[in-house]
């Protein structure tokens, strides 16, 4: 295949989504419905990195998503109105998190390291609904919003331009999208896709297993947090809902319904889960039964997920 | 086909092709929900139609359809029909009731956003009309700072305050059933604020708060919280739950014997609620928001047997109610001003009466000005295994004005800023 | 202080019964098919919505007799068409398919009987309390207990008595040998599932009696379970049924001093077992 034809399926994406803004109010979509495909897609793809890539499944990524989501929140609404000062400190307190509990769980594996994740997730989501002073608890934090972006020369109004704020995502996700494909090409990367092939192989040849899966953890909560600062940025609201578990499954879902060994599947997943769910309960109030007939359909006849289907064919 | 499922040969092309008959089959059944038109004017409706407020939301949405099919009768909305667009908020995930939102007001060009039963979903709805500069009616979201600290321009609200609940029902429990009593509060703003307002009472009258229980939402036992509530040896158990929750609890309640020992009383009560319950649970000292019985108020029977024709044969609660008011709100001062600039017309809902036949209540019915919550009737009463009508389920004792009721406007935190 | 004390711990062994019935069945059917049932709480809503249908029929000694096996019935079709395809799979895809299972099943009761709580009766002599102090142990929740006690001794009976219990019991230690001995092991998890299903449905009857009977009544009582069989130990059934109990007893008991952490502290205990020995408290090592 020649270099056209590798990179022919990257440059259709970033093609896709550089002018997302005007060809989806074109097929009858909105632009904020364009923007929230593509943070959950990146949540996605920062969970893959760890699923697909690493072989190691966590249900409770939602923890750092909701740590992004209310370290903006409490930024922006009690410390400094910065969105980007905001961003910074979500990000950060997720990876220190997600740094921390990876020290504490990297030695677990299988269903075990999956359920350990849901203990720390869930204690997050208790903590984030309880204390009701600080995060508004269930009521969630509100009376804060998106501030311009004041670059010094310019001002960007992310808050009343939904293009405007799609590309700063848009913007996000190709840093974040970058340094993951620029990790997964490395070295590094290679050797995370030996441990996902054979863990044991991978440590009779020496390589430090247990490091390499706390970084892939940690870079994978990192990037999860990003999604999960600019989540809370689009909906100018910080729900504790988000930290959930079923919100970590949502996540794992899309990961595995777009392919999750591609690395492009879990955006792919995530379109389809967003825009999915979002026609077919505008159309019926019975959209949980299409949604979980499509869920099941997938896993029994393209467990691949849809990736899966076009790699095959034109390995085929 | 059948045969090749069971025989696990079943290939992924005619999975596609059973597909697509089912889906195009199934999109022409009864499940479809509206279609869209243009030129009409349009009402986007945000509410839960699944998870655990379905009920209420789905109950909302026919009082809603009811006043649209009215409106539509008696000729529109400045000539042109309405049309209402129903969307799901889903009960627990706040980011999609944002999409939603944003969906009816940007995509769908929505006039007039209705919503949300979940108080969360309302506040962050809120922001969002605020900012897309729409007309928004709250129609069962109780958290007080819908119409206190995080009001807007553009809010306005039909259900009541918990400050106007607790208000109205305190003085009958202080002075009939006790001057001890527990709270059973549910842990988060609406609880909190239930009981506060009730602790003001309290000191107001001179009466004593023995203790209470903070319940996790959602939680499904409460022996424990009950245990408590006994061991502190109140005269009255007061549950500030709502919805399942309160079902779970008084279930409870009755099974320990509870409400043969301690007066059981509460603020907010719903129809929805009573229903859920076996009959030996229909107990307590409640506020109702609406109630279908009210023999001296005219109209009323009429909106009830219109709301049965569409309800299964079941008569409407508070919820229909909020649903059919917050539509006709907007239909009424859109008429009376002969605009859709929504800034016009939320200067003119201000001090806004509703007609008898919309309002539906004894006393005079309208929208505060400074705060833009809806001064409705509360109905104190109590809960009755069953009434003249197999669905009378509620003795309503006392009427109070939501204005007496109401904390001043200065106290609801609530500061309206206009667009210029 | 004592006495509330030992009241929450009574109380929490009672509800910890019932979580240990629920999360059984969940445990019978991953440790055979090593299938993940997201679905389980919505088979228990369905129990409780059967047996509510029946009681004006059969009243309720016979709706508690008939609805679980109804369940179960369901629960074999289910298995026969959706889980059987993925046997030998990653345990992730049983996981996802249930869970959209578990979509369709609450839809599906909602669609059928309403959004709306549905007043379920239980008999009257059942509801009273024992005695006024100690009236969290009313008739219905002393005989949910014994009921669970039954189902446990059924259980344990029918694993250590009936050849079918042999089989499932060998089944679970090592299946391709229990195959290459002639056993259909085709019908052997068909039959394991139904059985699983069946605990769901009696927990759904029950839980009906107790909580509102909604469409969501299953999912809130899914999670709790996971962490019972965390806890008690993958792989051991007397390891889930401690884990059901314990869980009770520690909500109960966390509820008297630190009320906020009483949902929070299942999740703690379970991150601790995990930590220290992940193998759970009966569990053996490198099961899963």
């Amino acid at each position: 295949m020649n270099a056209l034809g590798r990179r022919g399926p990257d440059i259709a994406v970033w093609l896709l989504l550089l002018f997302l803004p005007y060809w989806l109010n074109w097929v009858g979509g909105y632009t904020s419905l364009g923007s929230r495909v593509l943070v959950l897609g990146l949540a996605a793809m920062s969970l893959n990195f760890l699923l697909g890539f690493t072989g190691v499944l966590s249900f409770g990524h939602a923890a750092y998503f909701g740590l992004g989501v209310y370290g903006v929140g409490l930024t922006i609404k009690y410390l400094v109105p910065s969105t980007l000062l905001g961003m910074a400190v979500g990000v950060i307190a997720g990876a220190i998190a997600a740094a921390l509990i990876g020290l504490l769980i990297v030695r677990l594996r299988g269903i075990y390291f999956a359920m350990v994740t849901i203990a720390f997730g869930q204690v997050f989501y208790f903590i984030a609904y309880r204390w009701n002073s600080v995060t508004g608890g269930d009521d969630g934090l509100s009376g804060w919003h998106r501030m311009p972006i004041d670059l010094g020369l310019t001002s960007i109004d992310i808050l009343g331009n939904d293009k405007a704020f799609y590309y700063l995502v848009l913007v996000c996700f190709t840093v974040a999208v970058a340094i993951m494909a620029a990790l997964l090409r490395s070295p590094f990367g290679r050797t995370l896709l030996a441990i996902r092939e054979n863990e044991r192989r991978a440590r009779f040849l020496g390589i430090p297993v247990d490091r390499h899966i706390w970084l892939s953890w940690v870079i994978s909560c990192l990037f999860v947090s990003l999604a999960g600062t600019l989540y809370a940025l689009l909906n100018n609201f910080a729900d504790p809902h988000d930290l959930r578990w079923d919100q970590s499954g949502d996540f794992v879902i899309m990961a595995v319904l777009g392919g999750m060994r591609a690395f492009w599947g879990p955006l792919i997943g995530a379109a389809i889960f967003v825009v999915l769910q979002d026609y077919v309960s505008s159309e019926t109030a019975n959209w949980m039964s299409f949604i979980g007939l499509f869920f099941v359909l997938v896993v029994l006849f393209f467990p691949r997920g849809v990736l899966g289907v076009i790699q095959r064919r034109t390995a085929a | 086909m059948t045969n090749d499922i069971l025989s696990g040969r079943l290939d992924r092309r005619s999975l596609i092709k059973a597909a697509a008959a089912a889906g195009v089959a199934q999109f022409a059944a009864p499940f479809v929900i509206t279609a869209r038109a243009a030129d009409e004017i349009k009402f986007g409706l945000n509410d839960p139609l699944t998870g655990t407020y379905a009920e209420l939301g789905k109950n909302e949405q026919i009082g809603c359809q009811l006043a649209i099919e009215q409106i539509n009768a008696q000729g529109g909305i400045l000539g042109r029909q309405a049309q209402l667009l129903v969307e799901d908020s889903t009960s627990a995930d706040t980011g999609i009731a944002v999409q939603k939102a944003r969906k009816l007001i940007e995509r769908d060009k929505v006039d007039f956003l209705l919503g949300n039963v979940n108080s969360a979903m309302a506040i962050a709805l809120g922001q969002v009309s605020n900012e897309l500069k729409r007309l928004h009616i709250v129609t069962g979201g109780h958290t007080d700072s819908v119409t206190g600290t995080d009001c807007h321009w553009n809010v306005f609200r039909v259900c009541n305050t918990t400050r106007m609940e607790t208000n109205s029902v305190s003085k009958t429990l202080f002075n009939k059933y006790g001057k001890k009593w527990y709270f059973i509060t549910p842990d988060y703003a609406f609880g909190h604020t239930l009981q506060q307002g009730f602790e003001a009472s309290l000191k107001q009258f001179g009466g004593t708060e023995v203790g209470a229980s903070l319940t996790p939402l959602g939680a499904t036992d409460f022996s424990s919280y009950l245990i408590q509530a006994q061991a502190a040896n109140p005269e009255v158990i007061i549950f500030l739950l709502a919805g399942q929750d309160m079902v779970n609890a008084l279930k409870q309640a009755v099974q320990f014997g509870l409400d043969k020992r301690f007066h059981i009383a509460g603020a907010q009560q719903e129809l929805e609620v009573l229903e859920g319950l076996p009959p030996d649970a229909r107990i307590g000292t409640w506020v109702f928001e609406w109630y279908w019985v009210q023999p001296d108020v005219p109209h009323v029977k009429g909106f009830v047997a219109d709301i049965r024709k569409v309800n299964g044969g079941k008569v409407p609660s508070a919820r229909h109610w909020f649903g059919y008011v917050a539509a006709w709100t907007c239909a009424l001062v859109a008429n009376d001003q002969k605009t859709l600039d929504p800034v016009k017309l939320a200067k003119a809902l201000e001090n806004f009466k509703l007609p008898p036949e919309i309002a539906l209540m004894p006393y005079d019915t309208f929208y505060r000005a400074g705060d833009h919550q809806l001064m409705p009737t509360l109905y104190v009463g109590n809960a009755v295994e069953k009434g003249a009508a197999e669905e009378d389920l509620f003795k309503v004792d006392e009427l109070v004005k939501g204005v007496d009721a109401a904390l001043p406007v200065a106290e609801t935190g609530c500061h309206l800023s206009w667009p210029a | 202080m004592t006495q509330l004390l030992l009241f929450n711990l009574f109380n929490g062994l009672i509800i910890g019964a019932f979580y240990a019935l629920m999360a059984l069945g969940l445990s019978l059917i991953l440790n055979l098919s090593g299938v993940i049932n997201f679905a389980h709480g919505g088979f228990l809503a369905i129990g409780g919505y059967l047996a509510y249908m029946l009681i004006p029929h059969i009243g309720f000694w016979g709706a508690l007799a008939v609805a679980p096996v109804l369940t179960a019935v369901l629960g074999l079709v289910v298995e026969r068409i959706l889980i059987r395809p993925l046997y030998g799979r990653d345990p992730l895809y049983s996981l996802l398919l249930t869970f959209g299972l578990a979509f369709i099943l609450e839809d599906g009761t909602r669609y059928i009987w309403g959004p709306g709580t549905l007043p379920f009766t239980i008999p009257i002599w059942l509801s009273s309390p024992l005695s006024n102090t100690l009236f969290f142990l009313t008739g219905y929740r002393l005989f949910m207990v014994a009921l669970v006690v039954a189902a446990v001794t059924g259980l344990f009976l029918i694993l250590n008595r009936t050849r079918l219990g042999m089989r499932i019991r060998a089944g679970t230690l090592d299946l391709e040998t229990v195959s290459v001995l002639g056993v259909n092991t085709r019908i052997l998890r068909n039959l394991n599932f139904g059985l699983g299903i069946y605990l769901a449905g009696l927990a759904g009857v029950l839980a009906a009696g107790m909580l509102g009977l909604q469409p969501t009544i299953g999912s809130t009582l899914i999670m709790p379970s996971f962490v019972a069989i965390i806890i008690g130990g993958l792989g051991s059934l007397p390891g889930t049924l401690l884990g059901g109990l314990l869980i009770g007893v520690a909500s109960g008991i966390t509820t008297v001093f630190f009320p906020s952490a009483s949902e929070a502290v299942i999740y703690v205990l379970m991150g601790l077992v995990l930590l220290v020995r992940p193998r759970g408290l009966l569990g053996e090592e490198g099961r899963f």
